[in-house]
């Protein structure tokens, strides 16, 4: 099997919004895959449908083979939300061994993923006293620890500083070597190159699923900022 | 459930309350100060004291715990670590008991302070042992979580949450017996008393009070307040969702 995510027809509405119309992609295993779009553009609802979080209207989610949200699922997948998820009231290791527990992973995996993060030496600071980037970086630990099979980032990279930008997305790429499949959304262009596919959507449509070579290619541009733009108004005149 | 992520999940929740030195000194420390109150209120009536603190020993922890775990899950609703834990193999029993037995463990400290303190400094006297007043206060505490648990899923924010204390807690207290007997009530206010946990726990409480060994209506008061308990459990389990709009 080639797909780590298949996403078919998929609708939903949150409130009386429709959010998402009828969006179909794949996702390739042992990938690095960017969802681009500007916000409110409907990534997060996409993404915690994949997780199996988001009530769905229609439409179907297969992850690693099962149905999104089933219970094998649980231990292959890490998530991580927009907003920092982890508790203000307990330090970093706490919070990540806590994490870490969940999963039936040691302590040991639980400080090398705040290593990895670059919070050793903040790991018995209390998470309320973190700064913003930080904080983020204390929820990334928790979703990337144990090598989870299938990575679903909600901007991961926002608010860090390029040094440590840079080493993330080495990080994804590694994880990625090992045969992890990783969906990572960014609202920053500079980012999309780094992706080996990008799905770009708007408005809760799809409008380019391929290589950023390729999207760069289709655009005649080779900045994907303006490629974006472009396929952005090929779309709104056709 | 498993044990190991319930196991887990009760050393998290106990950590974050250590984290927190003020809201443990006020668990033990208000309670005391309350009694204190009460005791010198009724100086010269020392049945009247005995009545009064028997019943505040085991109303208080249903009440302070039923607040601490409204406040407590409504925290992991907004901050979306509830959203990402159920995103996890933990189970929504492993945190459901995992809060029950976490505060539990707390409102076991604070019923032990408050009753040494009665006991012992007030001269509080029952007929029936100290131990059955403590497991009751304990029994009451694990209800107040699991009413808070519940009722957390019909609050959006703090504000919300804290004004569910008055509509869950105060109509209990005003008709468990302690203002009014029961049996001297209207009709139909004894009826709205007669399903309301509470009654149960302030009766088996007052049968500690007046027996010297356990009777069966102690232990019949006892399983009303537990069943109650799994009742409000399995409640709070049905608003948990993994998938929300």
């Amino acid at each position: 099997m080639t797909s780590a995510i298949e996403v078919q027809d998929l609708i939903v509405e949150r409130g009386k919004r429709r959010v998402l119309h009828g969006l179909t992609c794949t996702i390739p295993r042992g990938s690095v895959t960017g969802l681009l779009g500007p916000s409110g553009s409907g990534k997060t609802t996409l993404m915690r449908a994949i997780v199996g979080v988001q009530v769905v209207a229609s439409g179907s989610i297969t992850v690693l083979g099962e149905p999104a949200g089933s219970a094998p699922l649980r231990s292959k997948v890490g998530y991580l939300t927009q907003a920092p998820s982890v508790y203000a009231d307990l330090t970093v290791r706490e919070n990540a061994r806590y994490f870490a527990s969940l999963y039936g992973y040691d302590a040991a995996t639980a400080d090398r993923a705040i290593a990895d993060v670059g919070l050793a030496k903040a790991s018995r600071q209390l998470v309320a006293t973190l700064s913003g980037g930080q904080r983020s970086r204390a929820s990334l630990a928790c979703a990337i620890m144990g090598e989870p099979e299938l990575l679903v980032l909600d901007e991961p990279t926002v608010g860090q500083d390029p040094v440590l930008r840079d080493e993330l997305w080495k990080q994804f790429h590694d994880l990625a070597g090992k045969g992890a499949t990783i969906l990572v959304s960014s609202h920053v262009m500079d980012e999309a190159g780094r992706c080996e596919r990008l799905l770009l959507i708007r408005e809760g449509a799809l409008i380019a699923d391929d290589t950023p070579s390729a999207v760069r290619e289709r655009a005649g541009t080779d900045d994907l900022d303006e490629a974006f733009l472009r396929l952005i108004r090929a779309q709104v005149a056709a | 459930m498993s044990f190991r992520i319930l196991g887990a999940t009760i050393v998290r929740i106990l950590r974050q309350l250590l984290h927190d030195p003020r809201t443990i000194a006020m668990l033990i420390v208000v309670p005391a100060l309350l009694l204190t109150l009460v005791y010198f209120m009724y100086d010269d009536q020392p049945a009247v004291f005995d009545r009064i603190a028997l019943v505040m020993l085991g109303v208080f922890p249903f009440v302070i715990m039923f607040l601490v775990t409204s406040i407590a899950m409504l925290r992991e609703r907004t901050t979306g670590t509830l959203e990402r834990l159920l995103t996890t193999p933990l189970g929504k029993l492993d945190l459901l008991f995992g809060y029950g037995v976490a505060f539990g463990l707390a409102a076991a400290v604070q019923a032990s302070v408050a009753a040494g303190l009665a006991y012992w400094l007030f001269d509080l006297d029952t007929a029936g042992s100290t131990w059955l007043v403590i497991l009751i206060a304990v029994i009451n505490a694990v209800l107040g979580v699991a009413l808070g648990l519940f009722c957390s899923a019909f609050a959006r924010t703090e504000f919300q949450a804290v004004q569910f204390m008055p509509v869950v807690a105060v109509p209990q207290i005003l008709l468990c017996g302690l203002f009014v007997s029961r049996e001297q009530m209207a009709g139909w206010l004894e009826a709205i008393s007669n399903v309301l946990p509470l009654s149960y726990a302030v009766e088996a409480l007052q049968q500690v009070g007046a027996n010297t060994d356990p009777t069966a209506t102690l232990w019949r008061d006892i399983a009303v307040v537990s069943g109650c308990v799994v009742v409000a459990l399995v409640l709070a389990a049905a608003t948990l969702r993994r998938r929300t709009a």
